[in-house]
């Protein structure tokens, strides 16, 4: 499918300009699918792919948010960079809240914004705004291009930088002159980055001090964090686990990385997390953190987290080593590699059989749960009849409040890449257009966006692209009527002062649908749903579903803001 | 704790703004930044004097610095034997009358007069952070109408003493 690139017919010159050069490289790139918006200064690079005729899918979005949180779900499900697109200025701006949400969810992004021509750079021109200023401390590195004959190497060392070690999002700043401008030479592409050599391969002495802990330990847990998922090491995981008998739980961003189902997993940990992971962290005598960065949401109070422990950390960003938490066998690695050097070296510990037998109680006896009136729409209900009759293989994303905490608990996952959520930052309104980028990356898989009525109405306007693609992306619309997290907070540590989290008018998003000439339903009962849940997933089309759940219900068990893992409300008496 | 840290970096744009950017984001207390480039084209050397609280701090700061992509190199060096040097430029309110007894004043700490106008007198001074303060202090009660540091620039001495041996550098406690 190589595209031949015609010269620059409609700026009138036979020759290839810096927006072709870019062309080229995607394509050297293996780029096929591109989320943008055009503009005054990518015009050059839209005239161009134009001229690549079918060498790449654009997808239109309708909001420039909408296009980077698409290129997260796609980078997300497929594990290869998200390419972005955008004009100067707002088109630019646009996107900082997306390319924040892939800086702290480690996913790699390439973006390519438009820049006023050189000359005019710092005069406050047309639509100029300094996005390389903007998103230094929100990229994993930045680029803005001076002279076109660095173009084809910038664009290589951005994929190169975005897609290995962590992951995370580069910013290409493209003057327009340098996009416009003839661009005949024959320009090198080589790079070297002497100050970008991340290590991959485990400290072999780090790995024994590991295997020696591990040995000894009579209580020992593993925590695995999307570096499982993004190192690809999740047969490596379930090997390590088995062999030794450990128990494993995830983070947020972990789900799936083991599976949910295994007989060794805790499920998720954290202020939603299980109280069987939440106290085997609180009491374990060794964990091993497999690419999880510690975050406060995962640790709580950090007082009270794994107190008696010694603490090895594997990841392969040293600086997430020792940041947040005391750690006494540092790993610096990739997941994958690390694994397979402890499968190699590690030997049988004393049996750990109490340990297991305490945990598999806890486990047993608290597990998670809810009051299921049956007259009453419960979310967590939803969401489990969801995971049954998609058999748990759905690709699921989801917004941010208590849906993707409920997604989370009760979508149980047994595979990885099928998990799209935001963590580290919490953008409401990702949901949605992030399973247009994984439906896209998967066309053949079934994809549900599971979103608050709240966070849906941030970028819902990307209706257009499921009109147009006709993505059989599923919208199923948790609607609680309020922004129901905030709502959550204000019932349990502000004294039920509902402060603007109520949503008592909205629009009918049946209609809403419909406008886009999309499927669109409103389901009330819990006998509606089990009547219609199999039609909604066997039609091939997008659908809309505005599911009516009980306003009052509350995410639980929860570990309350400033306490600890030993401090969980909440949980089944 | 104060700590000397230096760093080798790509002269590529914006490399300074990701980096002082790095390191208000992080709430890294710096005392002084000083760059110039070196003798290899391209590299600049970067030397930062900072306040962190423990190691813990302190390790954060050079695997932060390391991190960037243009950054080739971080090394604290408090602990090594150095040279370091920092350039005052002090300019205070002087007669005529009175520039001798400051020439006196100056003369121990090898500082140098290199402006003189009619009510004023500027000093040059170079040495470590402390023989600064000190002569600063000395010149205070002169009147200070302006006052220029350059900050800390640092490297390590060609040799190094056994570890044994090693005193603790004392500058900065
Ligand atoms: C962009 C953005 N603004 C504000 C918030 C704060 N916030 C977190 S959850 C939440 C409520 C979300 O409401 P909804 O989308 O309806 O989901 P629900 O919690 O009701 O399931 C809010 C406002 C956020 N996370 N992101
Ligand atoms: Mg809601």
């Amino acid at each position: 499918m190589r595209a031949e690139v015609k010269p620059g017919i409609h700026t009138g010159t036979k020759s290839k300009t810096g927006a072709d050069l870019l062309v080229e490289s995607l394509i050297k790139e293996e780029v096929k699918t591109i989320f943008g918006y055009p503009g005054g200064a990518v015009l050059p690079i839209y005239d161009a792919l134009y001229r690549a005729g079918d060498a790449f899918d654009h997808i239109l979005t309708r909001h420039e948010q909408g296009a980077i949180h698409a290129a997260e779900g796609y980078a997300r499900v497929s594990g290869k960079p998200g390419v972005v697109i955008a004009t100067s200025g707002p088109g630019a701006t646009n996107l900082v809240t997306g390319i924040a949400d892939a800086m702290m969810d480690s996913l790699p992004l390439v973006v390519f914004t438009g820049q006023v021509a050189r000359g005019v750079i710092g005069t406050d021109a047309f639509q100029e705004a300094d996005i390389m200023g903007i998103t230094t401390p929100i990229t994993k590195h930045n680029y803005q291009v001076q002279s076109v004959s660095d173009l084809p190497r910038i664009v290589r060392e951005a994929f190169h930088i975005a897609s290995t070690g962590r992951p995370g999002p580069v910013v290409v700043d493209i003057p327009k002159d340098i996009s416009a401008n003839p661009a005949d030479g024959n320009y090198d592409d080589s790079f070297h980055l002497p100050g970008y050599q991340p290590t991959i391969k485990p400290n072999p002495l780090q790995i024994k001090k590991l295997a020696d802990s591990l040995a000894k330990a009579k209580k020992p847990v593993i925590l695995a964090g999307a570096g499982i998922i993004i190192g690809k090491a999740s047969e490596e995981l379930i090997a390590l686990a088995e062999k030794f008998s450990l128990p494993v739980t995830t983070t947020l961003l972990g789900l799936g990385g083991f599976p949910g189902n295994h007989s060794l997993a805790l499920g998720m940990a954290g202020m939603h997390g299980t109280y069987a992971a939440n106290t085997a962290l609180y009491e374990c005598d060794l964990l091993i953190n497999i690419g999880a960065r510690f975050d406060d949401r995962l640790t709580g109070n950090l007082k009270h987290f794994a107190p008696n422990a010694t603490v090895a950390h594997i990841d392969i960003d040293p600086a997430e080593i020792g940041k947040n938490v005391t750690t006494h066998i540092p790993v610096v690695s990739d997941s994958k590699a690390a694994i397979k050097a402890l499968l190699t070296h590690a030997k049988e510990g004393p049996d750990h059989d109490d340990w297991l037998i305490g945990i598999n109680g806890n486990r047993d006896n608290y597990p998670l749960w809810y009051n299921n009136p049956k007259e009453e729409m419960i979310p967590q209900w939803l969401l489990e009849s969801i995971h049954k009759v998609t058999d748990g293989n759905a690709i699921v994303t989801t917004d941010v409040g208590q849906h993707q905490m409920w997604a989370a608990q009760y979508y149980t996952f047994n595979k990885p890449n099928r998990w799209v959520t935001s963590g580290g930052l919490g953008t409401m309104g990702f949901g949605f257009p992030a399973a247009i980028g994984a439906q896209l990356a998967a066309p053949k898989d079934t994809v549900v966006a599971v979103v608050g009525d709240g966070g849906f109405q941030m970028t819902m306007q990307e209706l257009s692209v499921l009109q147009e693609r006709g993505l059989p992306v599923k919208v199923i619309i948790v609607n609680n009527g309020a922004l129901g997290m905030v709502r959550q907070w204000q019932e349990t540590f502000y004294e039920k002062r509902y402060s603007h989290s109520l949503l008592d008018v909205q629009p009918d998003f049946v209609k809403l649908a419909e406008a886009y000439q999309i499927k669109g339903m409103r389901i009330d009962t819990q006998e509606e749903l089990i009547h219609s849940l199999p039609d909604l997933f066997a039609y091939e089309g997008p659908v809309v579903v505005d599911c009516r759940v009980l306003q009052q219900e509350n995410v639980y068990p929860m570990i309350a803001p400033g306490k600890g893992l030993n401090e969980m409300i909440g949980v089944k008496p | 704790m104060k700590r000397i840290i230096t760093a080798t970096v790509q002269n590529r744009s914006g490399v300074l703004n990701r980096i002082t950017g790095l390191l208000q984001k992080r709430q890294f207390n710096i005392e002084s930044i000083s760059v110039g480039r070196t003798d290899v084209e391209g590299i600049s050397k970067m030397t930062f004097v900072v306040d962190v609280v423990d190691s813990q701090k302190l390790e954060q700061v050079t695997k932060q610095l390391n991190k960037q992509i243009d950054v080739l190199k971080v090394s604290d060096i408090t602990d090594k034997a150095i040279v370091s040097r920092e350039l005052a430029l002090i300019k205070i309110v002087s007669s005529a009358q009175l520039r001798s007894e400051i020439q006196g004043i100056i003369e121990p700490f090898r500082a140098t007069i290199i402006d003189v106008s009619k009510d004023s007198l500027s000093v040059q001074v170079t040495g470590k952070p402390e023989k600064i303060e000190a002569l600063i202090d000395l010149l205070r009660p002169y009147g200070i109408k302006e006052l220029a540091r350059t900050g800390m620039t640092a490297f390590l001495r060609g040799q190094q003493p056994q570890v044994t041996e090693l005193t603790p550098y004392s500058l900065l406690k």
